[in-house]
């Protein structure tokens, strides 16, 4: 009785926290979003959501979002598994966390450096005789701020599974007659693929509601579900759709937990 | 006719990096459908041996032949040789099934047939009925079972096992040691099995290779081994032991402790220095007259077939003895022994020398008869 009594002790501040800013905002988010411009009740912004212009928005955060993933998954795998082979592995995984510990806004306004007009990017593209280029507020300078910014939290939960394979496995697959590609394709990656899993949620989730770098990097050329948000809540005024495409959003993202939802094995 | 050679070592050396080599110009021969046996203590190499014929691992010097082939840089996956890995590397992320399969598969087999190699193989090992569990759902000796499954199932030359016993506890590794004994007689496949339990592999072997310091310090039969150790090290290693220092007067006679024994050694030098070895249950306890040896006994411990008893002999020797019989601490006993349970060492003799001077002197005894 009582350790379980002071084990309920212990939960309090977690309690207290989960409650005031979790469970808070989001019943407060709910609430919002049965409220129009004049503060009447309706289901007008629902309505709202379904038309053209936000359909067309949610779907353009999800192609963002999966592009940011897709290209982070494809530089991180082979990273990592570079990473695991070689030496001093842990002061390599150390020097690519070290960039995530920056403030967000910092980077950003050093890559607006790097891709400006004068930056040291279009010094390059000159140097080699290709000539000046726009390149800032482009979806490629969208794409890859946001994979560079994404990817350390790619690579860590991938190292973590490929540090955990028993390296007999690979002999063993070798041994039974399995070509390198082959090892991958049946033994490797399936053992990593909980590493692959939560690394994409880490990095799908926040690129789906990305809003600085839109307009900071993409010149507000690239509208998501996060910019609409941030436009509703702070230029028009308008919580009441904000709320609602918030509640979509929160929406997805429990959907794309429990898709991607770890099962976990024993060994 | 097929070649009776499956695997051979030619003069091959194992290196890694700038350490001292932990393979020293390894030769020797394995014949097909015979369970062999590389023994010695941790470190050693028997690892590395296996590795190389696997093909995880390339030779530094020397060269490796499967079935009359140079393998040296054959990869693993297209060498006709299965391992048995020490912590059996069975794929956590499939079923017993598709552990069996995963071989056949590689293979691009038909399912159909598939299935039915994997039913015969898992019936093979005792583990029908156990497709559909999980890996994580068997005991050690099943998983070890499965991994022996895995490897036969591609009906390899050679299955390497590496201690795959070492993990299970004394019963268990009783009853694998007869099925995987009997298990290979019924394939005929060669098993080339690592341990460093000599019990092991005098019940088990057809064959021993004993290894130390990354070299073979004897090969032959268990009962040769046994008998006969070739030095120090394999007498110490195989069993235990009474080794002490001789001279060997002529063929037939040795002196060891003042005194002058028959023996049936012969072959070396006249009052040629050497090492005497009786094994502990060939020393039988008498009384000091009877005795061709006195000592007296300074420990007694009783190991439930029979007591071993410890005791010195006037020069300070010290001699285990095995008997059924019991003395107290402090008698002064005798020891009685017979001529053929003295086996003279020569030191330093090389595995060929030895092997030739036993070859010799067998020819004369044919002779006589
Ligand atoms: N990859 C490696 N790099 C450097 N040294 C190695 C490597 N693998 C093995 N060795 C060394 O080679 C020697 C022989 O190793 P091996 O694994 O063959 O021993 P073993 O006889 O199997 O021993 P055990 O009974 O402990 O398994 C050891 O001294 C070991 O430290
Ligand atoms: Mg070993």
């Amino acid at each position: 009785m009582q350790s379980k009594l002071s084990r309920r002790i212990y939960l309090i501040p977690y309690a207290i926290w989960i409650a005031l800013f979790v469970v808070t905002p989001i019943i407060l988010v709910v609430y919002y979003s049965f409220y129009d411009l004049d503060g009447n009740f309706s289901l007008e912004n629902y309505r709202q959501f379904f038309t053209a212009v936000y359909l067309k928005m949610t779907l353009s955060s999800f192609w963002y979002a999966f592009l940011i993933t897709a290209i982070s998954l494809l530089v991180a795998y082979p990273t990592a598994y570079f990473l695991v082979r070689t030496k001093h592995s842990q002061l390599w995984l150390l020097l690519i966390i070290v960039p995530s510990w920056v403030n967000l806004l910092l980077k950003a306004y050093a890559f607006i450096g790097i891709f400006g007009k004068y930056g040291a990017a279009n010094h390059f593209l000159e140097a080699i005789g290709i000539g000046t280029k726009q390149i800032l507020f482009t979806d490629f300078s969208f794409i890859f701020v946001s994979v560079y910014i994404f990817i350390p939290f790619m690579i860590l939960p991938i190292f973590n599974a490929l540090s955990e394979l028993n390296p007999s496995l690979l002999d063993a697959a070798n041994d039974l007659g399995a070509s390198r590609w082959t090892t991958f394709r049946r033994v490797i990656f399936p053992l990593t693929i909980d590493g692959v899993k939560t690394g994409c949620q880490i990095v799908f989730i926040p690129a789906l509601s990305l809003f600085m770098l839109t307009r900071l990097i993409a010149g507000n050329r690239v509208i998501t579900l996060g910019t609409a948000i941030e436009q509703h809540f702070l230029v028009t005024q308008d919580w009441g759709m904000g709320s609602t495409i918030a509640v979509f959003l929160i929406i997805i993202m429990f959907l794309i937990m429990a898709l991607t939802g770890n099962r976990k094995r024993g060994v | 006719m097929e070649n009776a050679v499956i695997i051979q070592f030619n003069h091959v050396t194992k290196q890694y990096q700038n350490d001292p080599a932990v393979l020293k110009d390894v030769s020797f021969e394995i014949e097909r459908g015979k369970f062999y046996t590389l023994l010695g203590p941790s470190g050693c190499g028997k690892t590395t041996i296996l590795r190389l014929i696997a093909g995880f691992t390339e030779a530094t010097t020397g060269d490796i032949f499967i079935d009359g082939k140079k393998v040296n840089t054959i990869p693993a996956n297209r060498r006709q040789v299965n391992t048995v890995f020490q912590d059996y590397a069975l794929f956590p992320h499939l079923n017993v099934f598709e552990n069996v399969a995963f071989g056949l598969r590689i293979k691009k087999m038909k399912q159909a047939q598939i299935e039915a190699k994997v039913k015969e193989a898992l019936s093979f090992v005792n583990l029908k009925g156990y497709e559909n569990r999980e890996i994580s759902g068997m005991s050690g000796g099943q998983r070890q079972r499965v991994a022996i499954a895995r490897a036969i199932v591609n009906e390899p030359e050679v299955i390497l096992l590496d201690e795959p016993l070492s993990a299970l506890d004394l019963k268990l590794r009783t009853q694998m040691q007869y099925e995987l004994r009997e298990l290979q007689k019924r394939l005929g496949i060669t098993f080339i099995f690592v341990t460093h339990d000599q019990e092991e592999a005098l019940a088990m072997s057809d064959e021993i290779f004993v290894l130390n310091e990354g070299k073979i310090q004897q090969s032959g039969t268990p009962i040769d081994i046994y008998d006969e150790p070739i030095n120090r090290f394999v007498a110490d290693f195989i069993g235990e032991s009474n080794i002490v220092p001789g001279i060997m007067i002529e063929d037939f006679l040795v002196e060891f402790v003042g005194k002058r024994f028959d023996c049936v050694d012969q072959g070396m030098n006249t009052n040629e220095p050497v090492e005497v070895v009786i094994r502990p249950e060939d020393l039988e306890i008498t009384t000091r007259e009877q005795g061709k040896l006195q000592v007296t006994v300074h420990s007694l411990l009783f190991r439930g077939v029979h007591y071993e008893l410890s005791c010195t002999d006037e020069d300070g020797n010290e001699w285990l003895v095995h008997s059924t019989k019991k003395a107290a601490i402090g008698d002064e006993i005798g020891l009685y022994f017979d001529p053929e349970s003295i086996h003279v060492m020569r030191l330093g003799e090389s595995e060929e020398d030895f092997d030739r001077r036993l070859e010799a002197y067998t020819e004369e005894d044919h002779h006589a008869k």
